[in-house]
């Protein structure tokens, strides 16, 4: 089954802000899909753009849901004693959500919303949000993030957002953008290459590598800062691959002071550093897992480069991968059972998952040149690089391998996703 | 500079030129008429070879310095044999030339991950610099650095392009 889904039309309307448009197409289904029907809100025209559109369309992606046709209802209810169950009920539909929105004096608008169960008759849940006119995209996101969470069981990341990096010409770009792939912000253009980009545990920082000096060097920026601040690490040789401590105070990293590529550990400004490997090998792609306790890495100590796990104090390293001659890019999933990273089979190199209880591998895709993978923070989707026509594409797979979507920009290469963390409401 | 000294000869070709008619009325003081149409010389003698620039040894085809790349192999950081007389040769010059700096640029083909590339390219920097050290060159002379494979050569998708990028590039102060 092969769905397109094209966001581009919507946008034209939208028209906000100037960058090009990711578009998503989405490849395979999922299974067991919640069949919900989504009205549009009583009043929402007032609006610059339509709430509800973003709502099914954040559902229909998460692949969790089947949007069920909502034409023809008139009028259209707003509480629930207007709703007629039955009708729904022969549509199909076992969750129906519905809602008004209303300009208030000040100029901001209120947008409430009920989600109800059609078997139940009964409502399951609802919120009130003010809001302004640019914040329409962000309510849609956090009503579809409440709907899912309800009917899952499980936290959306509808309202997270993404970082990448755009090579457009000779011109390089990092990105942030709403998880969708819409309302992108630049955060830093070069004419060198960007790297790396790795968010903060609490989203308001980035981590990166630039080689606007003729060599790679990271930093440290601040989302809400204007300007670049000064490197966190330029010593001599290079310096790349950060990751964050999950208490966003620390920072691996890769450094080559002291010869070798090798992992150090150093505050987020760089203070206090610390080397953790000591070996004459290729030492790479630090990765915390999620309780801080442990890193993993990749390492050509072996004689082909492999995963290992070491404590996050150092010392004896665990080697983790044993197939193959090419296994890099080690990802811990949120909850720390999973380990996404990238193996290169017959010259392909492809996403694979290993359970970490059990070690047992799956691979997640069948791509040529995958790479980059990185955790949705709620651990359903794996956003990674990929390539299409030897374009550079974004793809995210879910977790269970069922389901791809690929993300794209015309005429220009995309590549090293960074899935940011859940935010505070 | 290659360019200078062309322009300098060129110089040179349009004064003889334009002094060569033997129009010039014979000057009585002038005894021998050996040689009628030498140009003034202050002028001819200018032009000749700017010497510290031809024998430039960094930009001497012959002298064995003027290639400045070594290859590898798929995976690999090991500087095969053949690149040895290149890198003594360099390396003989830093040791004879200690205040030269030179910045080593190791590259890697665009497959696989890109940080493991980092640290691939900054091994086969790495490498390179070992043996400059080696045959003369002193530590601080070299600073082994990587592209990863940020900075194709060449950038199409296949492996006639890939050999070219899995490179290390030397080069000397001045020239980065």
């Amino acid at each position: 089954m092969r769905k397109l889904f094209s966001l581009a039309a919507v946008l034209l309307l939208v028209a906000g802000t100037a960058h090009a448009q990711l578009t998503i197409e989405i490849i395979g289904g999922g299974a067991n899909q919640i069949p919900v029907a989504v009205l549009p809100f009583v009043g929402e025209t007032i609006l610059p753009q339509s709430i509800t559109e973003i709502v099914e369309q954040d559902l229909t992606r998460s692949a969790r849901f089947r949007t069920i046709f909502v034409g023809g209802v008139n009028p259209l209810p707003s509480e629930i004693a207007q709703v007629s169950f039955a009708d729904w009920k022969s549509r199909l539909a076992d969750a129906l959500v519905i809602g008004q929105a209303q300009r208030l004096p000040d100029g901001r608008f209120e947008v409430r919303f009920r989600l109800l169960d059609v078997p139940k008759q009964a409502q399951i849940g609802g919120v009130a949000y003010t809001l302004t006119a640019a914040q329409v995209r962000l309510t849609a996101h956090k009503i579809a993030d409440f709907i899912y969470e309800k009917l899952t069981g499980e936290r959306g990341v509808f309202s997270t957002r993404i970082a990448y990096v755009v090579k457009q010409g000779a011109t390089y770009e990092l990105r942030v953008a709403d998880a969708d792939g819409q309302n992108a912000q630049s955060i830093l253009k070069s004419q060198e290459p960007i790297m790396s980009p790795a968010w903060s545990p609490e989203g308001t920082r980035m981590a990166y590598v630039s080689f606007q000096n003729k060599k790679p060097i990271l930093f440290v920026q601040n989302l809400s800062a204007s300007k670049q601040p000064a490197p966190v690490a330029n010593y001599r040789g290079s310096n790349s691959a950060p990751a964050w401590a999950p208490d966003g105070k620390q920072l691996a990293a890769v450094l080559t002071r002291d010869g070798t590529s090798q992992i150090y550990l150093m505050n987020a400004d760089g203070g206090n550093l610390r080397r953790l490997t000591t070996s004459s090998a290729i030492d790479t792609e630090p990765f915390f897992t999620p309780d801080g306790q442990s890193i993993y890495f990749t390492s050509d100590r072996g004689g082909s480069p492999q995963i290992y796990r070491m404590a996050a104090s150092g010392g004896d390293p665990a080697r983790v991968t044993f197939d193959g001659d090419y296994n890099v890019s080690p990802r811990v999933s949120p909850d720390g059972k999973t380990l996404a990273y990238i193996s290169r089979i017959s010259g392909r190199f492809q996403l694979m998952a290993m359970d970490l209880e059990s070690r047992q591998v799956q691979a997640l895709t069948d791509g040529l040149r995958d790479e980059s993978p990185s955790f949705a923070p709620n651990g359903r989707i794996i956003l990674y690089a990929s390539d299409n026509d030897n374009r550079g594409v974004l793809a995210a797979v879910s977790s269970d391998g069922r389901f791809k979507q690929r993300l794209g920009i015309q005429a220009a290469d995309i590549r090293e996703p960074s899935w940011g963390p859940f935010m505070g409401n | 500079m290659k360019k200078a000294w062309l322009s300098v000869l060129a110089l040179a070709l349009i004064y003889g030129c334009a002094s060569t008619p033997e129009t010039k009325p014979a000057e009585p003081q002038a005894a021998p008429a050996q040689t009628p149409p030498a140009p003034p010389p202050s002028v001819g003698v200018k032009p000749l070879p700017p010497t510290a620039v031809q024998t430039d040894p960094l930009k001497d085809p012959n002298s064995g310095l003027g290639k400045r790349s070594v290859f590898y192999e798929l995976d690999k950081y090991d500087v095969r044999d053949e690149y040895r007389p290149l890198l003594q040769a360099h390396g003989k010059y830093l040791a004879e030339h200690r205040g030269s700096k030179m910045l080593v640029q190791g590259n890697c083909d665009e497959r696989g991950s890109r940080e493991y590339n980092i640290a691939l390219g900054q091994r086969r920097a790495e490498g390179v610099k070992r043996m400059l050290v080696l045959m003369g060159a002193t530590d601080s002379q070299v600073e082994p650095v990587s592209l990863g494979e940020e900075k194709p050569r060449c950038s199409e998708h296949a492996e006639g392009c890939w050999s070219q990028n899995r490179r290390s590039d030397m080069l000397y102060g001045g020239e980065y």
